[in-house]
């Protein structure tokens, strides 16, 4: 436990400075800091405790949102990434409309999704996929291609089909791959979430923000952050649990010796 | 010590050499190569190539560095396509059909990582369709004979350096081909466990009524491992020497590599290896 101790006593300084400043009316008066703008960490942990239902209302709806729109992208930017592995022609046709779908700003079409797709979970999945799908993708592929290319010729020796390949060498072999993409998709897809539901939603974490933001409740706003982050650390975590049972081969372990 | 002579006798070899008595007696050789020559580009790596091994035969193919023996090796394999020439293992003479004769073990081990040493050592059967359980009850007693019970289920990372070498190899076997084809199986390990696998393999051949042929660039363990041994030149290869290796198999290593006889030949090799540098 004792590597914990480092980054909690950091979180728990700047917080400490963060209180100092917004309670102190003299720093906070020199640092022209209003309370309405700048909520102290201790009235944001007073939210938590007040709001815990309707927090946690929302939070429910934005988790549902984050896990479909996430497994989606990992389904989709495995299966792409399979695909574009397989073929050169699709590589070649495929690849520079990957690069050139990350380069559109999601937020800027994220209102128009909700103009397709309606008002209720589907343009939020859509955009959560969006933004995770490039990072799992790009990953993936680069692992199956790394693959040290002795590995499938010696299958081949041992009458593997091409698939057998793929199953038993090159897919295990970009798990490590896929997870690097993967964790970085898990930290982005609350961020797509909120865009998503800042562009037309009832419910959900962002819609919240949105409406205590119109209240000038700030400690709720911060509030709902904090249950963003740790939403997103969870999901964070999980991935790296899951990495360290199927995942835990270094990249090119299988170079050596 | 896992000498080979401890190992359960199949076909016994023992007295090795030629004549050997209860080999099958086929017409037809198991591998011809017949004005084999390939090139990668411009550069030529065979030249006109000829070699022929009777079934049973144990082979050895030594040459400095660069010589091309691995792509020869890769070429009767069925993992390329040579230039010219023709090429033909058992009576398949496509690339497929070649592969589906051959067995090949690469100078690395090639374990999968994330696979237990059976599972490596199981993957042929498992590609042929069978279960993870039928795999398994075929390779396991080959894990007992081979001095490998006890690490069926470690990872390759926690194997030494011998005993991911002796998956490998039993990976190779596992693939129940008629022909092994091995490419410096030895060449990354250190000296001390270079001559215990050695010893451990001519006991492992000796339990195997199969054709094989070794690609190495160690004179000593061409002629210790093989019933024959081809020098080939420099690039592009050509055979040299041709030198039938003297001792029956079955004695210490320590004991064969210090016979005279054993020593002339090697320095015969050795001389063929330098005389074709010039």
């Amino acid at each position: 436990m004792r590597r914990w101790l480092p980054p909690l006593a950091v979180i728990a300084a700047l917080l400490g400075l963060w209180e100092l400043a917004a309670r102190w009316e003299l720093i906070a008066d020199a640092l022209s800091i209003e309370p309405f703008l700048v909520p102290a960490p201790s009235d944001v942990a007073e939210s938590l405790w007040t709001d815990r239902e309707l927090l946690a209302e929302n939070a429910w709806v934005t988790v549902q949102e984050v896990l479909l729109g996430f497994a989606t992208a990992v389904a989709a930017g495995v299966t792409f990434a399979v695909a574009l592995h397989l073929s050169a022609v699709l590589r070649r046709a495929f690849y520079p409309l990957l690069i050139a779908s990350q380069t559109v700003p999601v937020i800027a079409i994220a209102p128009i999704l909700v103009v397709w797709l309606g008002f209720g979970i589907g343009p939020k999945l859509a955009i959560i996929a969006l933004v995770c799908f490039f990072p799992i993708t790009v990953n993936t592929l680069d692992g199956l291609r790394s693959v040290d290319p002795e590995l499938p010729r010696m299958m081949r020796t041992l009458d593997a089909t091409r698939v057998q390949i793929l199953r038993r060498v090159e897919i295990p072999a970009a798990l490590p791959f896929l997870f690097s993409g993967a964790k970085i998709a898990a930290v982005i897809s609350v961020i797509g979430a909120v865009f998503g539901e800042w562009s037309g939603a009832d419910e959900g974490l962002g819609h919240l923000i949105l409406v205590a933001q119109g209240q000038v409740q700030t400690a709720r706003v911060f509030a709902a952050v904090v249950v963003l982050s740790a939403l997103a650390i969870a999901l964070f975590g999980l991935l790296a649990l899951l990495e360290r049972r199927y995942g835990w081969w270094l990249p090119g372990r299988a170079r050596t010796a | 010590m896992q000498r080979g002579t401890e190992a359960p006798v199949e076909e016994p070899r023992t007295s090795s050499r030629p004549d050997r008595g209860g080999a099958p007696a086929s017409a037809e050789p198991t591998i011809a190569v017949a004005g084999l020559s390939h090139s990668f580009g411009t550069l030529r790596v065979i030249e006109r190539l000829e070699l022929e091994l009777e079934a049973g035969e144990l082979v050895g193919l030594v040459g400095p560095s660069g010589c091309g023996k691995s792509t020869l090796l890769e070429l009767v394999a069925g993992l390329r396509e040579p230039t010219a020439g023709t090429l033909r293992v058992g009576d398949q003479n496509t690339t497929s059909g070649r592969l589906a004769q051959c067995a090949y073990m690469a100078q690395r081990d090639l374990l999968l990582p994330w696979l237990a040493a059976i599972d490596n050592a199981a993957l042929a059967p498992r590609n042929r369709g069978a279960s993870r359980a039928e795999a398994r009850a075929e390779a396991a007693p080959l894990f007992d004979r081979f001095g490998l019970a006890g690490f069926e289920l470690a990872r390759p990372a926690e194997l030494s350096g011998g005993m991911r070498q002796r998956v490998a190899f039993l990976r190779t076997l596992l693939a129940g081909k008629p022909v092994l084809l091995l490419d410096e199986p030895f060449a990354s390990l250190d000296a001390i466990t270079r001559a215990e696998m050695q010893e451990w393999l001519a006991g492992a051949l000796v339990t195997q009524a199969r054709s094989a042929v070794l690609v190495s660039h160690d004179v000593e363990e061409a002629l210790y491992l093989c019933d024959r041994v081809l020098v080939l030149s420099s690039r592009p290869a050509v055979v040299v020497a041709e030198l039938a290796a003297p001792s029956p198999r079955a004695l210490p290593r320590n004991q064969v590599v210090a016979d005279p006889a054993f020593v002339a030949l090697r320095e015969r090799a050795l001389w063929a290896l330098q005389e074709r540098r010039r």
